[in-house]
C-alpha cells in the first residue's frame, strides 16, 4: 500500500459529505531522540477525521498508535508536518478543552475516591458542586459503577478502575474523545457491554471518537473507519470505510459484511508485518 | 494492603482486637531485646565501678586483694572483680559511679520526673519542656522552610541547580562546631533563650524535609501529569490537586527524621551556653559536677522525649493518610 493513502481515500460520497473535518493531519512525522539513537515513531501520516466519526486505530505494538493520539492531544509535538484540531493547533484545542483523553492505564489518583476522581476535571473547569455531583452520578451509572463512588481506587478491580477512568473522561464531556485501548484490561463480556454502551453514547451525543485497540472485532464493531498502521516507522497502511449501519446490535458480528471487513483489517495487518 | 485503612461498619471490634494482638505480638521481641540490653549493661557496670568499690571496701575495713589502690591500678576492672567476687554487689550501688546501673538510673528518672514538682529546677519534666518547646519551634521553622525550598526547587530550574548543593553542604558542617558560634553570635545581638536553640533545631530539621518533599512533589508519574494537561489545568491546580497530595507520604517520613534531628539540635544548642535549663544543660551539669546519675537521667529523658515526638507524628501520619484514603505502608 502506498503511504498517505488516507488522504486520498477520505470522505467518499456518503452521507457524511456535509461533515466538517475535526482533526486534519498532513504529512506528520515524529522522531523521538533517545539515548540509543532516534526512534522514528510516525512517518508521513495523513488523516482527516470528520465530526461524528468513530475512527479506530489498529496495528502491532509499538507502531505509534499512542504517539499519534498524543499528537492529536497536543501532548507530543510532531517533528514535521501539520495537524489541526477544530481548525486550531492541538495546543490551542487542549486549552479550549476540546477533548477528553482516556489513557492506556486507568491513572486514578489514589487519594481520591472514585467519585472525587471523576470530579477532578470538573473541579478544574470550575463547575459548581451540585453540577459536579449531578454529572458524577450520571457517568457512574453510564459505566455501571453506581454505588462505588465512595470507594478508593485500590478497592476496585483493574477493570472497574478502567471504567472509572472512562467515566472521568465522559464527565469532562468534550466534543472529541481520544481513547487509548480503554477496554484492553477487561474481560470479553464486560468489553462487549461497554462496546455497546460506547456506541450508544456516541450515537446519542455525536461525539467524535478516536479509539486505539488491538482487537479486530472491536475495531470493526465500533468504527465508521478503521485505520491500519504498520511499525518502524509507524505509518498508515490502510483506511477502511465501514459499510455497517450506525445501528449495530452485537450479533452484527456474525454478518457477512462484518466478517469481510475483519478479513480486510487482518490482511492489512499482515501486510504491515511482512513489509 | 494487609490491614484495611477504611474501617468497614462493624469492623471496630475486630480492628481493636487486631491492633491489640499486633501490639502484644510486637512487644515480645522488643522486650527480649530490652532485657538483653539491661543484662549487658549490668555486666558492664562491674568492671567500670570495680576500682571505686574496692577502695570503698578497703576504707570500710573489708579485706581486698591486692590491698593498695596503686597495686589495684595495675589491674583491669575485670581481673580485679574476679579476685574480689565478694565486693561485686557494691559496684551496682555506688554514689558516684563511673557507669550507673540501670536501677539507679530508673530510680533517678522516677524521682525527677514523677516525684518533683514540675516547676522545680530539679524536675526533668521542667527541663524536658524547656528542650521540647525549643525543639517544636525549631521543627516548625525548619519544616516550613524545608517545604518552601522544596516547592521552589521543583518549580524553578534555577533554584534546583543553586539550592540543592548548598543544602547538602550545610549538612556537612559539624553542628557541634557551629552551634556555639550561633548561640554566641545571637547572644551578642541580644537574642537569648528559646530562639537560638530553635535556630539550630531548624537548621538540622529542614534538610530531611527538603529532600523528602522534593521527592514527594516529583513522585506523580508522567501520565498523572499528562491527565491534568489534557484538562488544561493551571500550575497552581497541578500543585494543589496532584503534587501536594502525592507528596504526603514522603513528607511524613521526612518529618519523623526531622523532629528527631530537631531534638538533637536543641540539646546541642543547650550544651555550650552555660544554660541552666534544658536536658542538654542537665547532661553538662551532671558531667561537670560529677553527678553521672543526673547526666544519665537527662540522656534517657531525651530518648523518651524523642520517642514521644516521633510517636505523635506517626499517629498524625496514620490518621492523615487514612483520611486521604492512602493505605499506610
Ligand atoms: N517518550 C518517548 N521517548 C522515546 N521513544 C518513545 C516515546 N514514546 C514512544 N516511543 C517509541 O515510539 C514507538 C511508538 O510507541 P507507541 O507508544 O506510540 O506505540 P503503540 O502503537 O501505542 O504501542 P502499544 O500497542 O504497545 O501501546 C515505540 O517504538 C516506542 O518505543
Ligand atoms: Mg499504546
Amino acid at each position: 500500500m502506498p503511504d498517505g493513502i488516507g488522504s486520498q481515500q477520505e470522505v467518499p460520497g456518503q452521507a457524511r459529505d456535509a461533515a466538517s473535518p475535526v482533526i486534519e493531519a498532513r504529512a506528520l512525522d515524529l522522531t523521538f531522540e533517545t539515548n540509543d539513537g532516534p526512534v522514528h515513531a510516525l512517518r508521513d501520516v495523513n488523516l482527516t477525521i470528520n465530526a461524528g466519526d468513530f475512527v479506530s486505530f489498529i496495528g502491532p505494538s509499538g507502531c505509534g498508535k499512542t504517539t499519534f493520539l498524543r499528537v492529536m492531544a497536543g501532548l507530543e509535538t510532531p517533528t514535521a508536518g501539520e495537524i489541526t484540531v477544530n481548525g486550531m493547533t492541538p495546543d490551542e484545542a487542549r486549552r479550549a478543552r476540546a477533548y477528553g483523553y482516556v489513557f492506556q492505564a486507568a491513572g486514578l489518583y489514589p487519594w481520591r475516591t472514585i467519585a472525587r476522581n471523576i470530579q477532578l476535571p470538573l473541579e478544574i473547569m470550575g463547575l459548581s458542586k451540585s453540577e459536579r455531583q449531578e454529572r458524577t452520578d450520571r457517568v457512574l451509572s453510564l459505566v455501571d459503577l453506581e454505588g462505588f463512588g465512595g470507594k478508593y481506587p485500590w478497592q476496585l478491580s483493574g477493570g472497574m478502575q478502567q471504567r472509572a477512568s472512562i467515566a472521568r473522561a465522559l464527565a469532562f464531556d468534550a466534543e472529541i474523545l481520544l481513547m487509548d485501548e480503554p477496554f484492553g484490561a477487561l474481560d470479553e463480556i464486560v468489553r462487549d457491554k461497554l462496546n455497546e454502551e460506547l456506541l450508544d453514547l456516541w450515537a446519542r451525543t455525536d461525539k467524535t471518537i478516536a479509539f486505539v485497540t488491538h482487537s479486530i472485532p472491536e475495531a470493526v464493531f465500533l468504527s465508521t473507519r478503521i485505520v491500519v498502521m504498520s511499525p518502524r516507522p509507524g505509518r498508515i497502511t490502510d483506511v477502511i470505510e465501514s459499510p455497517l449501519p450506525k445501528e449495530r446490535p452485537l450479533d452484527i458480528r456474525d454478518s457477512r459484511e462484518f466478517i469481510e471487513i475483519a478479513h480486510r483489517v487482518r490482511d492489512g495487518l499482515r501486510a504491515g508485518h511482512d513489509g | 494492603m494487609t490491614d484495611a485503612p477504611i474501617a468497614a461498619p462493624g469492623a471496630g471490634i475486630g480492628a481493636t482486637g487486631r491492633a491489640l494482638r499486633r501490639i502484644t505480638g510486637a512487644a515480645a521481641p522488643i522486650l527480649t531485646i530490652v532485657a538483653g540490653i539491661i543484662a549487658l549493661w549490668y555486666i558492664a557496670v562491674v568492671p567500670m565501678n570495680m576500682h571505686a568499690a574496692a577502695s570503698q571496701a578497703e576504707r570500710d575495713g573489708i579485706p581486698v586483694a591486692p590491698d593498695t589502690a596503686i597495686a589495684r591500678q595495675e589491674l583491669t576492672g575485670t581481673s580485679l572483680a574476679l579476685r574480689n567476687t565478694g565486693i561485686i554487689p557494691q559496684t551496682f550501688n555506688q554514689d558516684r559511679p563511673r557507669l550507673p546501673s540501670p536501677h539507679q538510673v530508673a530510680a533517678e528518672l522516677w524521682d525527677t520526673i514523677a516525684l518533683k514538682r514540675v516547676t522545680s529546677k530539679r524536675s526533668l519534666v521542667y527541663h524536658g519542656w524547656v528542650t521540647v518547646s525549643a525543639t517544636l519551634l525549631g521543627f516548625a521553622i525548619g519544616t516550613g522552610l524545608g517545604i518552601l525550598l522544596a516547592v521552589g526547587i521543583v518549580y524553578s530550574r534555577a533554584m534546583d541547580l543553586s539550592i540543592m548543593p548548598w543544602a547538602i553542604a550545610s549538612q556537612t558542617v559539624p553542628i557541634l562546631a557551629v552551634a556555639p558560634m550561633v548561640i554566641v553570635m545571637l547572644g551578642a545581638i541580644g537574642i537569648q533563650g528559646l530562639f537560638p536553640k530553635a535556630m539550630i533545631a531548624a537548621y538540622l530539621s529542614f534538610f530531611p524535609v527538603v529532600v523528602g518533599m522534593v521527592k514527594g512533589l516529583r513522585s506523580p508519574d508522567a501520565m498523572q501529569l499528562d491527565l491534568l494537561r489534557t484538562y488544561s489545568a493551571s500550575r497552581l491546580q497541578e500543585f494543589l490537586k496532584l503534587r501536594l497530595p502525592a507528596s504526603a507520604p514522603y513528607l511524613f517520613a521526612s518529618l519523623k527524621i526531622g523532629i528527631a534531628a530537631s531534638l538533637v539540635g536543641t540539646i546541642v544548642g543547650e550544651l555550650p551556653t552555660g544554660a541552666r535549663a534544658g536536658l542538654g544543660a542537665r547532661m553538662l551539669v551532671g558531667d561537670q559536677f560529677g553527678q553521672p546519675l543526673v547526666a544519665w537521667a537527662a540522656l534517657f529523658a531525651a530518648a523518651i522525649a524523642a520517642a514521644l515526638l516521633v510517636g505523635a507524628l506517626a499517629l498524625i501520619e496514620r490518621a492523615t493518610l487514612r483520611r486521604m484514603g492512602i493505605a499506610p505502608a
